[in-house]
């Protein structure tokens, strides 16, 4: 069995609603976490990701100024000053399967589904933390591998097409990014 | 942990993709658990949150009300940009956070409500009924929330609300296939999950 050491993890929580930030930050708080930054929009959001480079983010879809959706978008920019591979938690009152492959599309890593519970909170961040998955770049996507599962028996188009070209090694954006802070 | 430095990057080129590839940076937070090792950080959380139980009701208070607030505004400006938006963040906040707070039905017809908002083709032509019932009915349940048998009252209030709406989002959606195909999607969720 595992655990996480929460009080080395960073968190950003993005709601505008005070009340689900307030449940939130007890949560996070009980969990173990010290550190866990908060804003009630998605520019403030990305403003306090540059600054504070969490480790992972917890974000609400709906909210003004921009909204949790584009705030993802912002984050998963490959060539972005902050660090665009952070684990991105989607918490939201939208439960609706589109809903959930916009914002697989978006670069968002979990989503949890409200009404929020510390079991449903506490299983998605023990997965992104035990279970990362690799990062796709295509010329329309960047962000987690939306393919979680291998299926032998898949018949449908193939939507990835080449041989294996090159393999490199390159610096850390995550390095480059938290030595600009 | 944000101090500690990040592992190399590997990155595999394809025709028409690159799958990128890190050592796990957040692995130094993971440590095996002994036997003997009972914390349970999910009860820890589930007793913090049960503390937080003594102001659910005047947080749910605040949520029915601004909701009110929103459709009095739409009554008095009609269905502007900003009001719609204000209606439907306030709906939307309550089906989020109602059912945490002890008000699964409160959620359920919020949840009702987006749906009308979102999926109604001219909302001036909703009739006003139909948003007076959803706002009224969440106000009653959050008022009513200790009253003995209220429970029950509510969920079969939001029920009805439910069959109400969806049987009028179907009739003016009967030519849009994409809106109708959301309205009867089934929802991922329970919708009366605690």
């Amino acid at each position: 069995m595992y655990r996480i050491d929460f009080n080395k993890l960073r968190f950003l929580v993005c709601d505008d609603n005070p009340h689900m930030r307030r449940i939130l930050r007890t949560l996070l708080h009980s969990f173990g976490a010290r550190e866990v930054n908060e804003a009630e929009d998605g520019a403030t959001a990305l403003e306090m990701y540059t600054h504070f480079s969490p480790d992972i983010v917890i974000t609400d879809w709906a909210m003004p100024i921009f909204d949790g959706l584009e705030l993802a978008q912002m984050i998963r920019q490959p060539e972005a000053k902050g660090n665009p591979y952070a684990p991105i938690i989607m918490l939201t009152g939208h439960s609706e399967k589109r809903r959930v492959t916009v914002a697989r599309d978006a670069g968002v890593t979990e989503f949890l589904a409200k009404p929020i519970s510390a079991k449903g909170l506490y299983q998605r961040i023990l997965n992104v933390v035990a279970n990362p998955r690799p990062f796709i770049k295509t010329k329309t996507y960047f962000g987690p591998d939306r393919r979680r599962n291998t299926n032998t028996a898949y018949i449908g188009p193939e939507r990835r097409i080449g041989g294996e070209a090159e393999i490199f090694q390159q610096p850390s954006l995550l390095d480059k990014a938290r030595s600009a802070v | 942990m944000a101090k500690d430095k990040a592992p190399a990057i590997q990155v595999k080129t394809y025709a028409s993709h690159h799958v990128i590839t890190q050592p796990n940076p957040l692995k130094k937070v993971l440590r095996r658990a002994e036997e003997k090792d009972l914390d349970d950080p999910i009860a820890r959380a589930e007793a913090a949150l049960a503390g937080l139980s003594g102001e659910f009701k005047s947080w749910m208070d605040t949520e029915a009300e601004r909701l009110s607030k929103a459709y009095a505004a739409v009554l008095k400006d009609g269905f502007d940009d900003d009001a719609c938006e204000e209606m439907f963040r306030a709906a939307h906040d309550i089906k989020g956070d109602a059912a945490t707070f002890g008000y699964p039905a409160a959620a359920a017809v919020a949840d009702s409500l987006c749906r009308i908002i979102e999926h109604a083709p001219d909302l001036e032509k909703v009739p006003a009924e139909l948003f007076e019932h959803h706002v009224n009915a969440i106000q009653a349940i959050v008022h009513d929330h200790t009253k003995y048998d209220s429970a029950t009252v509510a969920s079969e209030l939001s029920r009805r609300l439910r069959r109400v709406a969806d049987d009028y989002l179907v009739q003016v959606n009967r030519n849009r296939p994409e809106h109708l195909e959301a309205i009867l999607a089934p929802s991922l969720v329970p919708s009366d999950q605690p």
